[in-house]
């Protein structure tokens, strides 16, 4: 065998640019098992992991990769689901070059090990030849848990609370269940079978999953208690889209990231007229924002047959918030950067709709609050772009439907619930919440880390009390 | 399954009515809010004020005009069957109070909001004057429901078939000069909206519409269905449905309906022929 440190990362096999800018279809490929093999035995499997640290659920990632590279997948997938309920999404979406790959040893001298990759990999195949075994369920303790929302910090909750015994309902505000991972992430970042598959997991394992049930308004937390349920986990993530409040954004052609990517993935409007839900197809697309979803956006809008693509941020690109995978890609795929340039003005016809922008160069100042240099107008540099959709994807706040009707529940200024940050419990007793409702627009995997606490110390209540 | 328990066509087919079982919905309902209905896996998502609710036999009823694919699928279902996801209540409710003189203004399927709200306002002790209106007798929606449910009841129709000749904006005109009217509430195609609105205003008469912007969720996420009102921008999903109809842009309003109205066409024309 070859020294270790000389053999190379194993790249993963995606689908060629000038093709998958036109589909849906899922860019990585996947590993072989040959690949993956060969992969696993690059690690060092240290003593003392610094990987594990850097992940937020803390997966035994040496333990797993050296079961991978005996070949034993069936070992690798039972030691993942021992602490991550949805690897094949965070093998996938997890931004693992600032986390457990970020810290790798190997990372320092050369390339980390494939952590996301292998991970994804185990996942797969388990779902594929997978025997559909289950984890072993302790005895049922007759204690009820209600799980707001369905995203990934609600799924592990349930995952975590299911199997230690106790009865547990998720109820999702849409029509399909997976939050995020379903109305967000698109087809060809996350295919919505894997997010089915995870759902229908837990399904399996016992977790009663409610749809069209929005609390706040079909339901509110305390009927949830009247109705028996002992501990109530909010996890219905941030979910209000923040537009620019620049003039001319009502006009017909300016659409949230939210409700951009609602309809093209949950409503797969992609398929319009296959399925009646229509979605804007833009021929100059602009996309405000340089985050995973400003990503998201511009590929789609790619994919949905644009003639141009261009991400439009006040920043350079430093400064982007977005994985760089992710900007690589779409750069691949042919969508432009604007940086530093901000929008200042949208610009219609008289029939309402959206023909141009109009917008301000910008230069680096001084470092503001973030850290970051702020972005300064340059004094009579506007200029206009010419476009008919623009996706704003500038962020989103707290969704309040749920915690105005909620008596006890403290939020924050910007109306974020209070929570504590080692248990996840708000201030209403038997209230626990997590994810981007609490923290703001995170990643899956801080959904998940602050989902795994929340149901530790749920789990803790209805053992011990509050 | 949200199960059909009752259905009407009315005006030749061209609106119908679905008594739904829906006992979550029907148990916190109030006047004013509205549901999301989606017919089966590929359908849309609709968004549709309720014409009325019963908590007891768990059951909400929608009255809704049949104008592209999403409502000719609706139509299609017999009772029996249903309609695979319906979401709610959602929205706020209609702000109720003793007022004293009130009148409510309806046209169109907005006949059918109208009627639980006119019901709710007599019964908090208003004296309720109704106008409502369509473009012929015979397709006039509601008229003994909304008789039951206003103390006096008016009717207008553009072509003179039936009462008085003309839009209810006249009828409005006059009510408002003879009697001391506190409020009024008006729901029904959005230049009807606009133009009661315009006349409420000369007469100060604050006036409550109902809108039923384009939108997806209906829970706040999406933002598709923003609104002008009083120069800012608002959410009619959670903020609305109804709002101060002196200060709607209803010109922004009825273009942004119009978002889709080539895919809509495009995309019904297909159905209708499929369907021959």
């Amino acid at each position: 065998m070859a020294k270790k440190e000389a053999a190379p990362r194993q790249a993963m096999p995606e689908q060629a640019p000038e093709i998958r800018r036109r589909n849906f279809e899922e860019v990585p490929l996947g590993y072989t098992a040959e690949m993956a093999v060969a992969e696993a035995q690059r690690c060092l499997t240290c003593k003392k992991p610094a990987c594990v640290e850097g992940c937020p659920v803390n997966v035994d990632i040496p333990g797993f990769i050296s079961l991978l590279s005996e070949g034993n997948f069936q070992g690798a997938i039972r030691n993942l689901w021992g602490k991550n309920s949805l690897p094949a999404v965070c093998g996938r979406v997890c931004p693992q070059e600032i986390q457990c790959e970020g810290k790798c040893i190997l990372g320092k001298k050369g390339d980390a090990i494939a952590i996301g990759n292998l991970e994804r990999f185990t996942a797969d195949y388990a779902r594929t030849n997978g025997n559909g075994e289950l984890p072993p369920r302790q005895e049922k303790t007759g204690r009820k848990v209600a799980v707001v929302g369905s995203g990934p910090s609600s799924l592990t909750v349930a995952g975590d609370l299911v199997v230690k015994g106790h009865d547990v309902t998720v109820l999702e505000a849409f029509h399909k269940p997976g939050g995020v991972l379903v109305y967000g992430i698109p087809e060809f970042r996350l295919p919505k079978d894997i997010v089915a598959h995870e759902v229908d997991f837990l399904s399996r394992l016992g977790v009663d999953v409610e749809c069209n049930s929005v609390v706040g308004r079909t339901v509110t937390v305390d009927e949830l208690f009247e109705q028996g349920y002992d501990a109530v986990y909010v996890g219905v993530g941030a979910g209000l889209p923040r537009f620019m409040n620049i003039p001319g954004e009502n006009l017909i052609g300016i659409l949230s990231a939210n409700e951009y990517l609602t309809r093209a993935n949950l409503m797969k409007a992609y398929k319009f007229p296959e399925v009646d839900t229509p979605i804007p197809m833009g021929k100059n697309v602009i996309v405000l924002g340089a985050g995973n979803v400003a990503m998201d956006s511009a590929r789609t809008a790619m994919r949905l047959g644009a003639e141009s693509v261009k991400i439009v941020y006040r920043r350079s690109r430093e400064e982007m918030p977005a994985r760089n995978a992710e900007i690589h890609h779409a750069e691949e795929e042919g969508i432009e950067l604007f940086l530093l340039t901000n929008p200042t003005k949208y610009i219609g016809n008289d029939k309402g709709r959206l023909t141009g922008m109009e917008c301000l160069k910008m230069e680096l100042g001084e470092p503001d609050d973030s850290g970051r240099r702020r972005p300064v107008p340059i004094k009579g540099s506007e200029f206009e772009l010419e476009c008919d959709l623009v996706v704003v994807a500038v962020g989103s706040g707290a969704n309040p439907l749920l915690t105005q009707t909620t008596d006890d529940m403290k939020t924050n200024n910007w109306g974020y619930i209070e929570a504590d940050p080692e248990t996840g419990k708000t201030t209403k007793k038997g209230v626990w919440a997590g994810g981007d409702i609490v923290t703001g627009a995170a990643t899956v995997i801080l959904a998940m880390g602050a989902g795994r606490k929340a149901a530790d110390s749920i789990h803790d209540y209805l053992t011990w009390g509050w | 399954m949200f199960k059909i328990v009752k259905r009407e066509e009315m005006v030749g087919g061209t609106i119908v009515l679905n008594e739904i079982e829906a006992p979550l919905i029907a148990r916190k309902a109030k006047p004013g809010q509205f549901v999301i209905l989606k017919a089966n896996e590929n359908g849309e998502r609709v968004p549709l004020t309720m014409a009325d609710t019963d908590p007891k036999k768990g059951t909400i009823t929608i009255i809704y005009m049949v104008v592209g694919k999403s409502t000719a699928i609706f139509k299609s279902l017999k009772v029996g069957e249903g309609f695979q996801d319906v979401i709610g209540p959602l929205g706020k409710a209609t702000h109720l109070e003793n007022w004293g003189n009130v009148v409510c203004v309806g046209g169109g399927t907005g006949i059918a909001v109208l009627h639980p709200i006119t019901r709710a306002l007599k019964e908090a002790g208003n004296h309720v004057t109704s106008i409502i209106g369509a473009r012929s007798k015979d397709i006039l929606i509601l008229e003994e429901q909304m008789k039951a449910a206003s103390h006096e009841l008016k009717i207008c129709t553009d072509d003179g078939s039936y009462g008085h000749h003309g839009f209810v904006t006249e009828v409005l005109k006059d009510v408002l000069e003879k009697e001391d009217v506190k409020q009024v509430v008006a729901i029904g195609p959005v230049p009807m909206m606009k133009f009661v609105s315009l006349v409420t205003k000369g007469f100060d008469v604050p006036t409550l519409v109902s809108l039923n912007p384009i939108m997806v969720d209906g829970t706040g996420m999406c933002g598709g269905c923003r609104v002008s009102v009083g120069g800012e921008t608002k959410f009619g999903c959670v903020d609305g449905p109804e709002f101060d109809g002196h200060q709607v842009d209803f010109d922004e309003l009825m273009m942004r309906l119009q978002a889709y109205s080539d895919e809509e066409k495009a995309c019904y024309n297909e159905y209708c022929m499929l369907d021959e």
